[in-house]
């Protein structure tokens, strides 16, 4: 009991009065950085909106072309490793240290998982040409609407690359998290770090959840 | 008694010494003398770039540059500017000071961050002055493709890196101090005993967190553009450049607000401080800068009046655009109100609010020219839309500036500027600017294009004058440089309050102590309240 009091007060910073003002600033701050975040992705799903509404059926065309099973499996990593991470910060907010461990590890696993798939999708369709580009080709459309099709992919690499970064990011401060954790950092009173990286994981998993049926499911029935 | 004890007392300045003890300090006070360094430096800087595009408009024909160099050169002007001196002036400086210690903090709620954030912004102005001397940019400061993507052969890509990571300077320090202003205020400050500079910098800091990451993505888009080609700006490809000026002035238009809220914000302090009478209505001056940044969001469509957009939409941004006059105006009035049967004097941080009142509320109403379909149309892309802008950007912002610098200088260096100097530069920067764009309203309702070193002979007197203007302003912009450096060694000490006024920061020692106060302040009073401070004033 001594010693987590001392932990509390070590990890309490100059600036504030009580643990518990310091948890609520870094909670707030953190969703006003998600805030940020919204608008950040907010551009490249206007430039989605206004290109996937001038081209309906290039767009429906092109996005038939990505594999939707893979997608979709993709999909049920990432929110079990959703699930994962909530244990993680329950762990956490029990002060039991093996268990945050634990889910960290099952979280970055999962994590690690929806990197591969995504690269082998991107391999694909590498091999497919289908990388905006000089060799860029679509089979099957129109010489006119190529620039269309690639317009789409454009937008596909853009935003999973901008989304596959974050998970990378993500990976980093997981790993840190476990780092952080085996060293004792944590208690059910001190757990800010990990409830607020929580929040993190589970908007890159919200902007997913939104990447996958705008790319891989809107009007595929058209393309095939 | 105050000034002797100054010399031993420790305070934030002498709490420690070495390069180190700056460059990776989290005290809130020396990140604002960091920034204060930058932006000066970045100041000049563009200043350097607008001599240059003045003595080149002397003459009607293209004598001094090229046209590929004088492109370069108001380029560079406005980037260095807008995003290296400009959006970071205020708020990162005086806000970044003064903002805590007005809610009676000890510091911000990340003070790391807050470091983390004056490295981007040197990071970034590094990048984008390494694209400068390398060769230059010549886009402009707005980027438009398809030029800037397809055609100009010029460091776009790394002075877009500059942009991009600045903005995320700009990101943050925006979300410290809501999270400071939500989290860290002192016992008995309630929302509405906050002093006026803290609202706006609170709605400014709104628009930081809301519009600056939109620009960022917009650089990738555009660095992605140039260099894979992928069409989502090209025409050619069925992309749409046009949607790149919606992005770009989804941020830019409330950018305009992120420079000149704050600058109100210091404007309400000193009017009331030196006419003595809180801020008159002050729940609506508060309310008029978070409608400002809430209608700032709302109104970008006024650039692209001539860009394809329909008349329809043309028509509701137009309309959108006047109600920005509302809170504006309810400013304006009220801090002229706030001097009705004041006790007023006339000190120098006093003459820059009178500048900042009467010059804003010219570029407020020439806004209302441009914000207006048919009048726009006659003066899109002229130097009525330069003169416009210079009127609120630095009749407005730089004024406040100046302005907070003065009024803050004893509070943050424990020495008073010498006044009689101060006046003077006042006086000449208010000459020098009107000279220099007052016709330049004349200039772009005849006709003169933005952006042009090769005009018809018939615009050269008004070109000259401003030429004139220019040079006179850069003299009273160098003056206040020289003495503020004199006054740190030479200039009469100060006590805590020399201004007599009521804002927290005036109940702690000059300079502050590290912390900020020996012990954490109780507030009882509301902001602006005098007569907790009579008999304390020293100068006036």
């Amino acid at each position: 009991m001594a010693s987590e009091a001392h932990a509390e007060s070590l990890a309490l910073r100059e600036q504030f009065d009580t643990a518990e003002q310091q948890k609520d600033a870094s909670t707030l701050g953190m969703w006003i950085f998600l805030i940020t975040e919204i608008m950040f992705f907010g551009g490249m799903f206007l430039a989605y909106t206004v290109y996937r509404s001038k081209y309906p059926y290039v767009f429906a065309v092109a996005s038939s072309s990505l594999n939707v099973y893979i997608g979709a499996a993709n999909t049920v990593v990432l929110l079990c490793s959703s699930l994962t991470m909530v244990l993680a910060v329950r762990a956490a907010a029990l002060g039991k240290r093996s268990g945050i461990v634990l889910f960290l590890v099952l979280t970055l696993l999962l994590g690690g998982v929806f990197l591969g798939v995504k690269a082998y999708e991107w391999n694909e369709k590498f091999q497919e040409h289908h990388i905006p580009g000089p060799s860029f080709s679509f089979e099957g459309l129109a010489p006119d609407q190529q620039g269309y099709a690639q317009l789409f992919f454009s937008l596909y690499f853009a935003m999973t690359g901008l989304h596959a970064l974050h998970m990378v990011v993500g990976v980093g401060i997981l790993s840190t998290l476990i780092y952080q954790t085996r060293k004792g950092k944590f208690s059910a009173e001190y757990m800010t770090p990990v409830d607020i990286s929580g929040l993190y994981w589970h908007f890159v998993d919200i902007i997913w959840i939104y990447l996958f049926p705008l790319l891989y499911l809107i009007d595929r029935h058209l393309g095939k | 008694m105050i000034t002797a004890a100054t010399q031993q007392r420790e305070h934030y300045l002498n709490a420690s010494y070495g390069i180190k003890s700056w460059l990776l300090t989290k005290d809130h006070k020396r990140i604002a003398l960091l920034y204060l360094a930058t932006v000066t430096l970045f100041f000049f800087l563009g200043g350097a770039f607008a001599t240059a595009i003045r003595i080149e408009l002397l003459t009607p024909e293209g004598d001094l540059v090229s046209s590929e160099t004088y492109n370069k050169l108001f380029t560079m002007h406005g980037v260095a500017m807008v995003f290296f001196f400009l959006i970071p002036a205020i708020p990162a400086t005086l806000g970044n000071f003064f903002l805590p210690m007005m809610i009676g903090a000890r510091d911000l709620a990340f003070p790391r961050i807050n470091l983390l954030s004056w490295y981007l912004l040197v990071i970034g102005g590094l990048l984008s002055l390494y694209a400068m001397l390398a060769g230059g940019v010549d886009t402009g400061w707005t980027f438009y493709p398809p030029y800037s993507t397809s055609y100009s052969n010029s460091w776009v890509i790394v002075t877009g890196l500059g942009v991009f990571i600045s903005g995320f300077s700009s990101i943050l320090t925006g979300l410290n101090f809501i999270v400071t202003v939500h989290r860290m205020r002192a016992p008995g400050m309630t929302w509405f005993r906050l002093p006026l500079f803290v609202w706006s910098h609170y709605a400014t800091s709104v628009i930081q967190v809301l519009g600056t990451p939109v620009i960022a993505v917009t650089i990738v888009l555009l660095a992605c553009e140039r260099l894979f080609h992928m069409g989502i700006f090209d025409a050619a490809r069925g992309g749409d450049p046009v949607l790149f000026q919606h992005l770009f002035w989804f941020y830019s238009h409330p950018a305009v607000y992120i420079m000149v809220l704050p600058a109100m914000g210091v404007v309400s302090e000193l009017v009331s401080t030196f006419a003595r009478k809180p801020v008159y209505g002050y729940a609506f001056v508060a309310f008029a800068s978070v409608a400002i940044a809430v209608l700032g969001f709302l109104v970008w469509g006024h650039h692209l009046f001539v860009a394809t957009q329909s008349v329809y939409a043309g028509m509701v941004f137009s309309f959108l655009s006047y109600f920005v006059a509302i809170p504006s105006a309810v400013k304006v009035f009220n801090w002229t109100a706030t001097l009705y049967k004041g006790s007023i004097s006339y000190a120098t941080p006093m003459l820059y609010a009178f500048g900042f009142i009467g010059l804003f509320t010219i570029g407020g109403l020439t806004g209302l020219f441009v914000a207006s379909l048919g009048m726009d149309v006659h003066v899109t892309d002229t130097y009525f839309v330069v003169a416009h802008f210079h009127y609120i950007m630095v009749g407005g912002t730089i004024m406040a500036y100046l302005g907070g610098l003065h009024y803050w200088w004893p509070k943050m260096t424990g020495r008073m500027y010498p006044e009689g100097w101060a006046k003077l530069s006042a006086l000449v920067i208010f000459l020098g600017f009107n000279l220099t764009f007052f016709p330049q309203f004349v200039l772009g309702y005849l006709g003169m294009p933005r952006r042009y070193h090769v005009y018809p002979a018939e615009f050269q007197v008004l070109h000259v004058l401003s030429t004139a203007g220019a040079s006179v302003l850069a003299v009273g912009y160098v003056i206040p440089m020289i003495y503020f450096i004199w006054s740190l060694r030479y200039g009469k000490t100060v006590g805590a309050n020399p201004w007599g006024a009521t804002g927290l920061e005036w109940r702690t020692s000059s300079p502050p102590p590290a912390h900020n106060f020996d012990e954490t302040p109780v507030v009882t009073w509301g902001a602006y309240d005098y007569s907790t401070v009579m008999g304390e004033v020293e100068v006036g």
